[in-house]
């Protein structure tokens, strides 16, 4: 079975129920947006599927991706990709050295697949960069394009449009899904913004 | 490599004959070649660390002995660090090969057997060193050395000046506190847990004791307090007229130099005659100072090397000791432009190809005349200092 | 193996202070085989008591000790409290790291250079100003009150509390506080002092018992400047341990466990007076009372700060002076003749005990960077904090050194290690491990967990997220741990001195013997030396991640 997948998924943190039992499945190119107030354990859902959930939570239940269970696999192997509201692009590396950051080692063409990925982001020739030196949406779509070169069979967001401003929003929206929909790979985005839900399209889980 | 103590009692036995005492040294020299040599000498002065420094240049080149000098600030560390080792169980391959020493830490290296060796007679300059005009050569302190050290430098007390500002010095204990009453600050000697600063009470002892003969013995507690009473008398004078009002002493004689050069004091007691002589050489002193020694003498000493029982290179120590004794060591450390000091060895005995060495002896500005240093005086038994320097200590901790 | 890192980390440290404690306490209490000690008892304690001196060199200790820390700390808070939000403060700060590079060692000789009767600000003044042909007969270091030695700690100190003050205040959210005091009509002075005292104190506690015992039990500092009969507590044993006929050995024994109670005694007694001030204070900070606005304090503070920072960057260049000099006669202001012959000459002998220096500071600061590295990020991976037990890694910054070194060094004789580099190495990371870890907990701690973790979803492995994600973004705070570990170490004297067996001497032990000695143009030389190596390191550990990230406006 391909998509992601995940059985009666509860965390606890300290004893006490955040999150859960909460079962979900995401054929490849469906979108699900899971709504909910803050501290809720959104986003440690996600970092549960990532595989990189703090030790102070506890999980039980199961997720399985394109057949496989997840559990006990380290998160680099995984390929699961994940956005944040921050674009998080590392301050030490350029634009081009965070796109090749994410790209497989044994790709051939490594410089061909970043300036693709610059073209797509509508960024030609930013290549060599300073990343402090772009704005907030090319930024954003920097780090859009970073995660999909990794190759993700499926991508989480966590509020990933939440810090841009009002008028930037509704491109970045667009820009996105209409990415990830190309890649058809499952998407499961967490948010409290009803805007970002009807953006998606898809099912919406509200906490 | 031969054992150390095969090679002791190979060496012991060959060294009979003078052949045999040759190819004993060949095997010396072969068993030094590569080896390290750690001189634990004090590092307080400059131009014997400038004289150590290119002794080691020169057995690096002649015998491939790597030299290095551990520059203590007092000789005393030394003397411990074997001790510490000896506690340790640490009987060979030990820290320390070659010490500068006299007095009493070598007595007390002596007492405890920590000294490698007879050896200073094996090194084939020894032959050379002048033992009948110098004895302080062979008896160290009143301590025979029984050649468990090598000489390697004289020494005689002088009383170093500015004669622009003190024409004429005192030449006696009695001139001397007369003139510190009358210049109050104007006088310092190092302090008594310095080999210097010790020899300044030992030196106003011999003066002042009522019977000069006791100091070549051990001191007793029977014959101790009457034979330091004057000097103390002396001291207690003469102690809140010194500089600082005799509550502060320089740490080292080359720190009382500092004082001198200063204008701090008029008046300081050195170990070398030519201290004023090489000191203008080196931009130490003015070039009106000088050096005078006492209407009744003053006191002479010779400066050894030995070798710890447990030296991890006790070979390489010896050809180090014996490169010391040689015509070109000596000729240069009697250089007023380098060390100055006396040699230890009979000059006239010397073969033609090592006595080259002294060549002409430039005449520089602040040696002092026979006359003017006066007459070598023997060192009392060391049990003296030990004694007077605690004394002291009684004394001026409070 | 990683979570093996902090107890691995603390038996490296732990377990020679402690076995250098035991050291030095069996012989204290008559239990020493190889001097024929085999009973237990106060024997060594009763020879320690009548030894002449005793108590005047306990009084000087104690005296000094909290002096230079009151001043030190009280010249620190005042400058914060004067400065605070100035462009003085901003400029303070530049000069903490240079100042806190430099040795302590070479700070005390050219302060000495400087205030002796024959130094350097008696040669400006004199004759014109103070009518003196010859230096006066006036002991203005070595004073029998230990005030030079006070002076020399503080140049030190201060600049040291004031970078914990200005860490403190980075963590604590001040400007806003204070604004809130300001507009409450408060002064400035009482503002900081009713608002940001209390807060920044409990964080600075540390450091400040740290400077106590330091300043209670250094012995380099103290060979330059104390007086000499008697001299402060820890010169004594020093003194004593190097006695031929190891007499004093036993009752060294004893006052190093004598000056380790001091110290311990001592922080006690600062912690009550800590909680008598906080108690005497209550009522003070709460009674409305607003203060003027302090101009004379203020100016006060900033004028001592400025003397004491001028002093020392003085102390440098005299250090320079005297290296270059040919011959400098009192009263001269400068010296007649200059020469480069100083350093020609010494540059053979100088050459070893640098590259000792060099080598040992860089293969303790690797070590403990590495240890460090390792505690953190088995901190991070498991979520536990080890604070507890590794508080105790501050443990050599508060027990004085020659009270562990003294049966430390017996216990290195014994296992045949005294002398080796090994040796030396490890007790040089005894002092170096505390500063690089100080230095690197809190920026590592801070570094966004989300870039590792986005790293990894990216399939990075977690070597590869170390390498290539968290060391380039911690690589500035990792130079500046590194230059702070080499310049603790290049600064070590007494570990030197004990572990180095005298077959290793570095740039601090050369410059400290020489110091007693008489030629200031080869001390010059040396203690220039001695100042300069850290200084360098410290310039090129901060030239390095900004050259690497000159274009990197996100790692600035």
């Amino acid at each position: 079975m391909s998509g992601l997948a995940f059985r009666d998924v509860t965390l606890h943190v300290a004893g006490k129920k955040l999150l859960g039992p909460l079962s979900l499945d995401l054929a490849p190119g469906a979108v699900v947006t899971i709504m909910g107030p803050s501290g809720s354990g959104k986003s440690s859902l996600l970092a549960y599927l990532c595989g990189t959930l703090d030790r102070a939570f506890a999980a039980t239940g199961s997720a399985m991706l394109d057949g496989t269970d997840l559990t006990g696999v380290a998160p680099e192997k995984r390929r699961i990709g994940i956005l944040f509201q921050d674009d998080l692009l590392f301050p030490h590396l350029s634009v081009a050295g965070n796109l090749a950051f994410a790209i497989p080692a044994n790709a051939p063409d490594r410089k061909v697949l970043v300036d693709a990925a610059l073209a797509e982001a509508e960024l030609d020739g930013y290549g060599a960069r300073d990343p402090t030196t772009l704005s907030g949406g090319q930024r954003a779509r920097v780090s859009l394009m970073r995660a999909l070169l990794a190759e993700p069979r499926a991508i989480l967001l966590d509020e990933p449009f939440s810090k841009l401003d009002a008028d930037l929003r509704g491109k970045m929206r667009e820009f996105v899904f209409a990415h990830i929909r190309m890649r058809k790979i499952p998407c499961l985005m967490v948010t409290h913004d009803e805007a970002d839900a009807a953006a998606a399209g898809g099912y919406i889980l509200r906490l | 490599m031969m054992k150390r103590r095969e090679f002791m009692i190979a060496a012991g036995a060959l060294a009979a004959t003078p052949a045999f005492a040759q190819s004993s040294w060949n095997e010396t020299l072969a068993a030094a070649k590569g080896k390290q040599v750690f001189f634990n000498a004090w590092g307080g002065d400059e131009r014997t660390n400038a004289f150590i420094a290119w002794t080691a240049e020169r057995v690096r080149a002649a015998f491939d002995i790597d030299l290095r000098h551990v520059r203590l600030r007092d000789t005393a560390e030394a003397v411990q660090r074997v001790i510490a080792e000896k506690a340790a169980g640490r009987d060979s391959g030990g820290s320390v090969d070659l010490i500068w020493i006299n007095g009493p830490n070598f007595l007390a290296m002596k007492e405890q057997r920590l000294h490698y060796g007879p050896f200073a007679e094996r090194l084939p300059n020894f032959r050379y060193v002048d033992v009948t005009g110098k004895p302080s050569n062979v008896v160290d302190f009143t301590v025979p050395v029984d050649g468990y050290a090598a000489p390697w430098r004289l020494a005689q007390i002088v009383y170093v000046y500015d004669s622009a500002r003190l024409p004429k010095p005192p030449r006696s204990m009695a001139a001397m506190l007369a003139w510190a009453k009358e210049n109050p600050g104007r006088l310092t000697h190092p302090t008594a847990r310095n080999f210097l600063g010790a020899t300044f009470l030992k030196q106003a002892l011999y003066e002042l004791t009522p019977d000069r003969t006791l100091l070549a013995a051990a001191p007793t507690d029977a014959n101790y307090d009457a034979a330091v009473a004057p000097l103390w008398a002396w001291y207690d004078a003469l102690r809140p007229n010194l500089w600082r009002r005799g509550t502060q002493f320089p740490e080292s004689g080359p720190a009382q130099r500092t004082l001198l050069n200063d204008g701090e004091i008029d008046l300081m007691i050195s170990f070398n005659p030519a201290e004023a002589a090489v000191s203008i050489a080196n931009n130490l002193l003015p070039a009106t100072a000088r050096a005078t020694g006492l209407e009744g003498g003053t006191i002479a000493n010779t400066s050894f090397v030995s070798i710890p029982y447990n030296a991890a290179n006790p070979a390489a120590a010896m050809v180090v000791a014996d490169f010391l004794l040689s015509g070109e060591a000596q000729a240069r450390m009697n250089d007023p432009r380098h060390l100055g000091n006396p040699t230890v060895l009979d000059i006239d005995r010397l073969p033609p190809e090592q006595k080259k060495f002294f060549g002409e002896v430039p005449s520089i500005p602040g040696m002092p005349t026979a006359a003017e240093l006066g007459r070598a005086l023997p060192e009392p038994h060391p049990g003296w200092m030990t004694r007077l320097a605690a004394d002291w200590e009684k004394r001026v901790l409070r | 193996m990683l979570r093996l890192a902090p107890p691995a980390t603390l038996l490296i440290f732990l377990a020679p202070i402690v076995a250098g404690l035991l050291g030095t306490a069996l012989p204290a209490f008559g239990w020493f085989p190889a001097l024929g000690g085999h009973e237990f008892g106060f024997a060594v304690f009763a020879r320690l008591f009548a030894q002449p001196g005793l108590g005047t060199s306990v009084a000087l200790t104690l005296f000094t000790g909290f002096l230079a820390t009151a001043l030190s700390l009280t010249l620190a808070l005042a400058f914060c409290a004067a400065a605070y939000g100035t462009r003085g403060f901003a400029t303070a700060q530049r000069f903490l790291a240079p100042l806190l590079a430099t040795p302590h060692a070479a700070l005390a000789i050219g302060f000495a250079f400087l205030v002796a009767p024959s130094g350097w600000i008696a040669r400006l003044i004199s004759p014109e100003l103070s009518g003196w042909t010859r230096p006066p007969d006036i002991a203005t270091i070595q004073d029998p009150l230990g005030l030079a030695f006070v002076a020399g700690l503080m140049l030190k100190e201060t600049p040291y509390l004031l970078l914990c003050l200005v860490a403190a205040i980075g963590q604590a959210d001040l400007a806003r506080s204070l604004a809130t005091a300001r507009m409450l009509g408060y002064g400035k002075f009482t503002a900081w002092a009713k608002i940001a005292i209390p807060r920044l104190y409990p964080q600075i506690r540390l450091p400040v018992y740290a400077v106590l015992a330091f300043a209670l039990s250094n012995v380099d500092v103290a060979l330059i400047l104390v007086p000499t009969n008697p001299p402060s507590l820890s010169v004594l044993i020093v003194r004593w341990i190097s006695d031929p006929h190891l007499d004093l050995f036993l009752p060294a024994t004893a006052a190093g466990l004598l000056l380790f109670a001091l110290v311990v005694v001592s922080i006690g007694v600062w912690r009550l007076g800590e909680i008598a001030i906080a108690h005497l204070a209550r009522d003070w900070l709460t009674n409305g009372e607003r203060g003027s606005r302090g101009a004379i304090r203020n100016s006060t503070a900033r004028a001592m700060l400025a003397l004491l920072f001028g002093l020392a960057i003085a102390a440098l260049i005299a250090l320079a002076v005297w290296s270059f000099t040919l011959s400098w006669r009192f009263p001269d202001a400068l010296p007649d003749r200059w020469t480069n012959a100083n350093w020609l000459r010494e540059a053979p002998s100088l050459a070893a005990p640098a590259t000792t220096t060099l080598f040992v500071a860089l293969c303790a600061t690797a070590i403990a960077i590495l240890l460090s590295v390792l505690c953190l990020e088995n901190e991070i991976r498991t979520g536990k904090r080890a604070t507890k037990a590794l508080a105790l890694l501050y443990a050599p910054l508060l027990i004085p050194q020659v009270s562990f070194l003294i049966g430390a060094q017996t216990l290195l004789v014994r296992l045949n290690l005294d002398g080796g580099f090994v040796a030396l190495v490890w007790a040089h990371l005894l002092f170096v491990l505390p500063y690089v870890f100080l230095a690197l907990a809190d920026p590592w701690r801070a570094l966004d967990p989300r870039y590792a973790r986005i790293a990894a979803c990216l399939g990075a492995s977690p070597l590869r997220v170390f390498f290539a994600v968290k060391i380039p973004l911690l690589l500035r705070p990792l130079m500046v741990a590194a230059a702070i570990g080499f310049a603790v170490s290049a600064a070590l004297y007494l570990p030197t001195l004990f572990a180095g067996s005298g077959r290793w001497t570095s740039l601090t032990t050369e410059a400290v013997t020489l110091a007693s000695g008489g030629d200031r143009r080869v001390l010059g030389v040396y203690a220039f030396t001695q100042a300069a190596l850290p200084l360098i390191v410290y310039a090129m550990a901060l030239a390095l991640p900004a050259f690497l990230y000159r274009n990197r406006k996100g790692m600035a």
